[in-house]
């Protein structure tokens, strides 16, 4: 379902833009595996990327701009809120969140609202208010406008460092060539990331470039990880061994009669 | 230097967590409890998520309980007839906990009831605690002899069937209360993420009248394997007990706890009791202030990745 729609805007930008073709857009990664090992404290990826012009492309009154966004891995959540009961603050009520991305960095040369207009943000979905966060309603799946548990879950994604909009965080070398740090903090999940690169030039979407990574645990953090998840008896089963020849060890060496 | 817990799923300092385990373990070594109490609470104040610290708390508390009990044990201070009947009510006491803590995280419930758990039971046996000791100094101070252990008054439980001689310890009751107490430490210990020596010591000393020559040792074997039942529990259903935070916690607690032991030998005894039960008050009063206070965040979010 996605594809056709996507060729059709392909389609739609190549016969607005003519033969006179609109500029190509590289773009791509430092690195499209992050390993978390056990020193892991977070780490900065590098996105950088080339706008391509030739003979036919049309003369740009303005500079480029450019807004990344990357989106971490799927996964439910839910938003709690407390109230006051009896005294003492217990959750109230709570909204379950159907799979938001669990890390969504906006990174652009510019407040999104310089680069282009408020239709086109929300048409492209650029922003952190334009990503739909569909919550499940009974037993339906929807958007709510104006939702104080949406309100919260993007603020406290934010206090956490997963959440975040960086008007100034891409940068442009020359002319045609722009780089930008995306931060990933020591909490960030594990797994695919995409980050989705659009170039726009006098307030409209030229041309887009898709990119991709992978955060994973590896080695000993892997192998921990892993046992818990999928063999959660035999993992606790050794665990509770290691506990047991600790405190053998222990009795013996400090034995004392 | 900074380690990467891989289930808790935050970088740590490695000699923060160390130094906890050195000082709940030279508490612990001090008093003769499991120390759970405080490196729980120790733990949610460093950033682990309250479930995530619970799980991981069982792994240390059947580590320091183990090497306890095998100290007592080589000294032929534990009625091993005692621990059994215990542990039978203990085993379905952690079982019953577990599945109460699964079920209460689903409601989004378990870190009130965490919370609640500890102000209740850390107010009360702190102020029984303060108020006993108290006494007993002040009863020391104007020269009258330590209060003698009253004569073996007869409570209702004494007439329960099924009775059986406690030989090691020179008792004579029925298994019913035993097994209930085990069951009740069981059960909380698996849901606040505490061996229960604290409960467990004077629950054997006042209802079952066990001497103070046997009371440790077994109550260390029971903690140790209601611990260990509750890891592995804890592990097979939530997924949530990270062995590397336990592993440093376990080393940093049995090395504090051999301090920690001849620190409690210099100390009178009344006075050690005054101290403890100040700790467990304040710890108590801690998770009060949470309760009450108005929190910075009114919201709160919870991955449902993990657990049911």
């Amino acid at each position: 379902m996605r594809r056709p729609f996507a060729l059709m805007v392909a389609l739609a930008s190549v016969l607005a833009a003519g033969p006179a073709a609109a500029e190509r857009l590289i773009a791509s990664l430092t690195n499209h595996r992050v390993m978390i090992t056990s020193s892991y404290a977070g780490v900065e990826l590098v996105l950088f990327g080339s706008v391509e012009r030739d003979a036919a492309s049309v003369e740009r009154k303005g500079p480029y701009d450019v807004v990344a966004t990357i989106t971490g891995p799927r996964e439910s959540l839910r938003t709690r809120h407390k109230q006051r009961v009896l005294g003492i603050w217990v959750n109230t009520a709570a909204r379950t969140f159907v799979d938001p991305p669990s890390y969504l960095a906006v990174l652009a040369t510019r407040p999104l609202d310089a680069i282009t207009n408020a239709a086109n943000q929300r048409r492209l979905r650029i922003g952190i208010a334009n990503t739909p966060l569909p919550e499940l309603i009974h037993n339906d799946i929807g958007e709510v406008a104006n939702d104080p548990f949406r309100a919260a879950l993007v603020r406290l994604m934010q206090e956490r460092g997963l959440y975040g909009e960086e008007p100034n965080a891409v940068t442009f070398l020359t002319p045609t060539l722009f780089r930008a740090a995306i931060p990933l903090p020591a909490q960030v999940p594990t797994g695919g990331y995409t980050v989705d690169v659009k170039l726009f030039a006098d307030g409209n979407l030229v041309a887009q470039s898709n990119s991709a990574f992978e955060i994973v645990k590896v080695g000993f953090e892997q192998f921990v990880a892993n046992a818990a998840r999928e063999h959660g008896l035999l993992y606790g089963l050794a665990t509770t061994m290691m506990a047991l020849a600790t405190g053998w060890i222990a009795s013996i060496a400090f034995r004392r009669d | 230097m900074q380690i990467f817990l891989p289930i808790a799923d935050i970088p740590v300092n490695v000699f923060l967590l160390f130094a906890m385990g050195l000082a709940v373990g030279f508490i612990s070594g001090m008093f003769g409890i499991g120390g759970g109490f405080l490196m729980t609470p120790l733990l949610i104040f460093i950033g682990v998520q309250p479930a995530v610290a619970v799980a991981s708390v069982t792994t240390h508390v059947a580590a320091s309980s183990f090497s306890g009990a095998i100290a007592y044990w080589r000294r032929n201070a534990l009625d091993s007839t005692l621990a059994l009947t215990l542990l039978g009510g203990g085993i379905f006491g952690s079982t019953g906990g577990v599945a109460l803590f699964t079920w209460l995280r689903a409601l989004d419930q378990l870190d009130l009831v965490i919370g609640l758990s500890y102000v209740m039971l850390l107010g009360i046996v702190g102020v029984l605690m303060i108020a006993e000791s108290v006494r007993a100094i002040n009863r020391s101070r104007q020269g009258k002899p330590a209060e003698l252990r009253r004569p073996g008054s007869h409570v209702w439980f004494h007439g329960l069937p099924l009775k059986l001689r406690f030989k090691r310890s020179k008792v004579y009751v029925s298994a019913i209360p035993v097994l209930a107490i085990g069951f009740i430490i069981g059960f909380i210990g698996a849901i606040m993420g505490i061996g229960g020596g604290f409960l467990l010591v004077p629950m054997l000393i006042y209802l079952v009248r066990v001497p103070t020559a046997t009371v440790i040792g077994t109550s260390m074997v029971l903690t140790f394997v209601t611990m260990a039942t509750a890891t592995v529990l804890h592990a097979a259903t939530n997924h949530l007990v990270d062995a590397v935070l336990a592993l440093i916690l376990m080393v940093g607690g049995v090395i504090g706890a051999q301090f920690g032991v001849h620190a409690g030998q210099r100390i009178r005894g009344e006075w050690l009791r005054l101290f403890l039960g100040l700790l467990v008050l304040s710890v108590g009063l801690r998770f009060a202030s949470e309760l009450v206070l108005t929190p910075e965040d009114l919201y709160s979010i919870r991955l449902m990745r993990s657990g049911p």
